[in-house]
């Protein structure tokens, strides 16, 4: 188990180190960082100065240790737009993006999970075909389409929520949330489901066809002949033969909330890392680019890594299967 | 008009099973009958196709939708069990009736340690405690011959060898209690050195608990080692059922003598072995009359027309015109000549 | 011999008449695409069909755009103030111009609108799926054929890029690509950057695909044989083992033309897409947003319904494709 999620580690480490090669690249070659700072005018002098200052003149490869290592303490330089360190922009729009990302994740992961499994229970009924049908017509709308439909329909014309925003918003310190107050809560209903639907179809579909699947084989059906009940048989043996493909896909879904988030929240108008992503990318705020892209692969690893000790934990063969046999 | 006898455990009276589809209905079982007795053990056999499975899966009411039964009755002790509800036909699975499926390795459920899944099964059907459920599936993995029986109860299928799976679903079937046991090729996915350990197992675990068996293969071996009696199915029918002794070695029905033929011998120099040309009809395509008669060499007039009917005499008959009554002396003296060698 | 059936032959006399020369190959081909089981298969499906019917419908409307719209929404010289926020199918208290789906803020007609942002939405759509095809072909069959390091090599920035959303590496390459445009150039080369983005993201599902084939029929004897007598290997490619690829191509291509799209009015929405003075779908949804409150809502609901009619289409035609081509549900 150990030489397992160490293999694991240093894979994770590896790519990690990759799209941070990619992150360098971009922070150090894409526009001028030395023009980006001190605007057009300045002096030669100023520039000689600053390129000096900035370590720029040192060999690639030691700008790049450099890089990483700042990195790592989350050292990111300043935001060009800003003026503020990046670190401190990042931090401080981070909790609305997580929050919201908790709540789509949860609601996509718990509705997905029920409707696929209903529908595979009841394949034949006439409200398992409707659930189907709209969950195609649900694969082709595009989020940000959701989003705005939804704005329509819930805050224009029944006025139920609100449109955009977070709310009201309690600062814990470190930490400023929006589930303690009533606007909070309200303003985080719309983007959740816009959030989530997405996902939600998708793993819906993905829980339907493995079920399937599973009511169909040997075990199952062995199982049935013993005369174990139906209830046993659904939730019991084959939930559990279900979720086990199900978890990787999904955790890697789940994953991805985080950069869906970017387009919910334009949508919204949703204070959090996405719409920082999308203003540094109007303005081609290199450092804030680099930061997120390294930010998002740290969260893709961690969650690669969390579903593939996951797995192994919850599938026997797996774990009798030999080192490399995978 | 029931043909069961008093110590019948299972009567099957006119069983048919169909598939209704897009293009018409397709009959899989045409109007079948048998019986099984108390501590018997009926071999099945029959060419692939000839439904020997669909009869096990319509006894323990597991069929496929959409194949249902459409013709019949299926009594078990007497009582019907074919009109029960699902709930009902729930605790006759396992607890009077259950049933081994093929393949050992996609039997059981890859997730769950083999004593859980003993337990539960013990457990499903009883009042007994986790204790007491314990200490029997233990008993039962070490009757059925696994090494080590005690640590085996947290093993997972896959760390086990075929033949060890194939024990530990026999002792599945029997955990229960049940009064009879169908067993759909319980062989076919075992090493052939395996085989004969597994028969044995099944024939002794059975007849001390005075289980009955329905044994479903096509392996004459098998049903040479372990049935009592055979019933012989070609296209969805009966057409010969008998002591095993009496139709392994004098086998009346075509068909039967066509199956007889293809085993190698290893007391004879058999050259080439038998073949039946032709394969078994399709369900959309059954011919009119007996259904074997586009194969059958001795194939008349009236094998085209009628469909033979299976009469039976000392629980034993043949479903061919050959081999009725009146037909001419001379007809079957010359066709029991040849049957005899 | 004489001829004695009844079909006409080229005189009374009763020569053969010289064989008449075969169609070109391409004639040939095209008569076997119509009768083939794919064709079959198609004129039986109403879901094909009808799939097929609305995706021509807007793919010719945009076309012939600049032909069919009564007004180009562009030429600010035809805009008239006054006509904004004219109704649909009303007409205006102004200046009596009556507008099929209502005009928005600046008095541009919608329905014209509409038309000329399918255009750019389409165009976008299928030259990022060309570069997508082309590159992930090409890397496919590179990674296939040659196996060893730089299978490894692509194989492994294929699952990469695979485990992040694709808008995300959109977003990125559009960030970069701009970043090394100067800002007076931006506006101009905003589309082409698009297609490269939209279509360097999405290259991984042909790469896989092709690979597959390729491991497959790299194996068999014909190939073999082919490299023995010494064919050159991309001539082996092209002839041999990309027409077994073409049918998965296909389906991916399809269902990619329908991501493509909605990548595109996804970005656009976001505002890094396409210039506001070309709005393409997106865009027109994104100025159709502002306006919900205020009640305008024609201006948002028909480039919606246009964006979902056209994507939901693709994606019905792309699943029954997919059915259509799988050898195992024949």
């Amino acid at each position: 188990m150990l030489a397992y999620v160490l293999r694991r580690v240093l894979q994770s480490v590896a790519v990690l180190l990759a799209v941070g090669l990619v992150a360098f690249t971009m922070f150090r070659y894409v526009g001028d960082p030395v023009e980006n700072m001190l605007g057009q005018e300045a002096t030669q002098a100023d520039r000689a100065e600053l390129l000096e200052r900035l370590g720029l003149n040192d060999p690639i490869h030691v700008q790049y240790a450099r890089f990483i290592r700042n990195a790592a303490v989350g050292e990111f330089g300043v935001s060009y737009r800003q003026g503020r360190p990046v670190t401190q922009v990042i931090a401080e729009r981070l909790p609305a993006t997580l929050e919201l990302a908790f709540v789509s994740g949860i609601l996509a992961f718990v509705g997905g999970v029920s409707l696929g499994v209903y529908t595979a229970l009841k394949r034949n009924g006439v409200l398992s075909n409707a659930i189907m049908i709209t969950s195609l017509i649900g694969v082709s709308l595009p989020t940000f389409l959701i989003g705005i439909v939804l704005i329509w329909v819930f805050a224009v014309e029944l006025r139920w929520l609100p449109s955009y925003g977070r709310g009201d918003v309690v600062d814990l310190g470190w930490w400023d949330t929006g589930f303690l107050t009533l606007s909070g809560l309200k303003s985080l209903i719309l983007p959740a489901i816009t959030l989530g639907l997405y996902q939600l179809t998708l793993i819906m579909r993905l829980v339907r066809a493995e079920m399937l699947e599973v009511l169909r084989t040997d075990y199952i059906k062995f199982a049935e002949a013993r005369g174990i009940p139906d209830r046993s048989l659904y939730f019991r043996h084959a939930l559990k033969n279900t979720m086990v493909p199900v978890i990787t896909i999904t955790g890697l879904q789940l994953g991805s909330i985080i950069a869906f988030a970017i387009i919910t929240e334009t949508v919204f108008q949703w204070p959090g890392v996405g719409l920082l992503f999308i203003d540094a990318i109007q303005f081609v705020d290199v450092p804030v680019m680099a930061a997120y892209l390294l930010l998002i692969s740290l969260v893709f690893v961690t969650i690669n890594l969390i579903v593939d000790i996951l797995y192994y934990v919850v599938d026997p063969r797996i774990r009798d299967a030999r080192p490399g046999a995978r | 008009m029931a043909s069961e006898k008093p110590n019948a455990l299972l009567s099957v009276h006119d069983l048919s099973v169909e598939f209704p589809g897009r293009r018409g209905t397709l009959t899989a079982l045409d109007h079948i009958s048998f019986d099984v007795a108390r501590g018997e053990v009926l071999g099945i056999v029959g060419e692939s196709g000839a439904g020997k499975s669909l009869t096990g899966r319509a006894i323990i009411g597991l069929l496929d939708p959409p194949g249902r039964m459409s013709t019949g009755e299926i009594r078990l002790d007497g009582e019907r069990i074919d009109t029960l509800t699902r709930e009902e036909m729930k605790s006759v699975r396992g607890s009077r009736i259950a049933m081994i499926f093929q393949d050992p390795l996609t039997s059981l459920n890859p997730l769950f340690p083999i004593g859980e899944q003993i337990i539960e099964t013990i457990q499903a059907h009883g009042d007994l405690d986790e204790a007491a459920a314990r200490r029997k599936a233990v008993n039962l993995l070490q009757e059925v011959g696994l090494p080590a029986a005690e640590q085996r109860m947290s093993a997972y299928p896959h760390q086990l060898s075929g033949g060890m799976r194939q024990r530990v679903v026999i002792a599945l079937a029997l955990c229960a209690d049940p009064e009879l046991v169908i067993a759909d090729e319980p062989t076919t996915a075992l090493d052939v050195s395996i085989q004969a350990q597994v028969i044995a197992l099944l024939k002794r675990a059975t007849a001390e608990r005075g289980t009955s068996v329905m044994l479903i293969t096509h392996d004459m071996g098998v049903i040479a080692a372990m049935a009592d009696r055979i019933a012989v199915m070609y296209a969805g029918r009966i057409v010969e059922i008998g002591p095993v002794h009496d139709v392994l070695h004098s086998p009346r029905h075509p068909s039967t003598r066509g199956l007889m033929g293809t085993i190698p011998k290893l007391d004879h120099d058999t050259e080439t072995l038998v073949q039946i040309d032709g394969s078994m009809p399709r369900l959309a395509a059954m011919p009119l009359g007996c259904r074997f008669h586009p194969r059958c060499p001795h194939a008349f007039e009236r094998c085209r027309a009628e469909a033979p009917p299976l009469e039976l005499e000392n629980a034993a008959g043949v479903a061919c015109w050959l081999w009725t009554p009146d037909e001419t002396a001379r007809r079957a003296a010359a066709f029991a000549e040849d049957a005899s060698d | 011999m004489s001829r004695t059936d009844a079909s006409p032959g080229p005189g009374p006399d009763n020569r053969e008449a010289p064989a008449p020369p075969p169609p070109p190959a391409w004639r040939r081909r095209l008569g076997e695409a119509l009768e083939s089981d794919l064709a079959y298969a198609f004129c039986r499906s109403p879901v094909a069909i009808i799939s097929s019917l609305v995706v021509g419908l807007i793919v010719f409307a945009a076309v012939f755009a600049p032909l069919i719209a009564p007004h180009d929404p562009f030429d600010p010289a035809s805009l008239n103030l006054m006509d904004g926020f004219s109704r649909p199918m009303t007409p205006n208290e102004f200046t009596g111009n009556l507008y099929w789906l209502g005009a928005d803020d600046q008095g541009r007609d919608v329905f014209s609108a509409i038309l000329y942002g399918s255009r750019i939405s389409l165009f976008v759509g299928f030259a990022a799926v060309l570069l997508s095809a082309a590159m992930g072909v090409g890397l496919g069959l590179v990674a296939g054929y040659r196996g060893g390091w730089l299978d490894a090599v692509i194989m492994r920035i294929a699952d990469v890029q695979l485990s992040f959303p694709s808008i995300l590496i959109a977003l990125l390459i559009y960030g970069v690509a701009r970043g090394f445009i100067p800002p007076t150039e931006r506006e101009a080369a905003a589309v082409w950057v698009l297609i490269l983005a939209i279509g360097l993201s999405e290259w991984v599902q042909y790469a896989r695909a092709v690979r597959g084939v390729v491991l497959v029929e790299k194996e068999k004897e014909y190939v073999q044989a082919a490299r023995l007598i010494g064919v050159a290997p991309w001539r082996i490619m092209a002839t041999h083992i990309l027409p077994n690829a073409f049918g998965p191509i296909l389906v991916i291509a399809t269902i990619g033309l329908a991501l493509a799209i909605i990548a595109e009015a996804t970005l656009s929405f976001l505002g890094v897409g396409v210039s506001p003075t070309q709005p393409s779908l997106g865009t027109l949804i994104r100025i159709g947003q502002g306006f919900l409150f205020s009640g305008e809502w024609w201006i948002l609901l028909f480039p919606a319904l246009t964006l979902l009619a056209l994507a939901l289409a693709i994606n019905l035609l792309g699943d029954w494709l997919r059915d259509a081509i799988n050898p195992k549900l024949r």
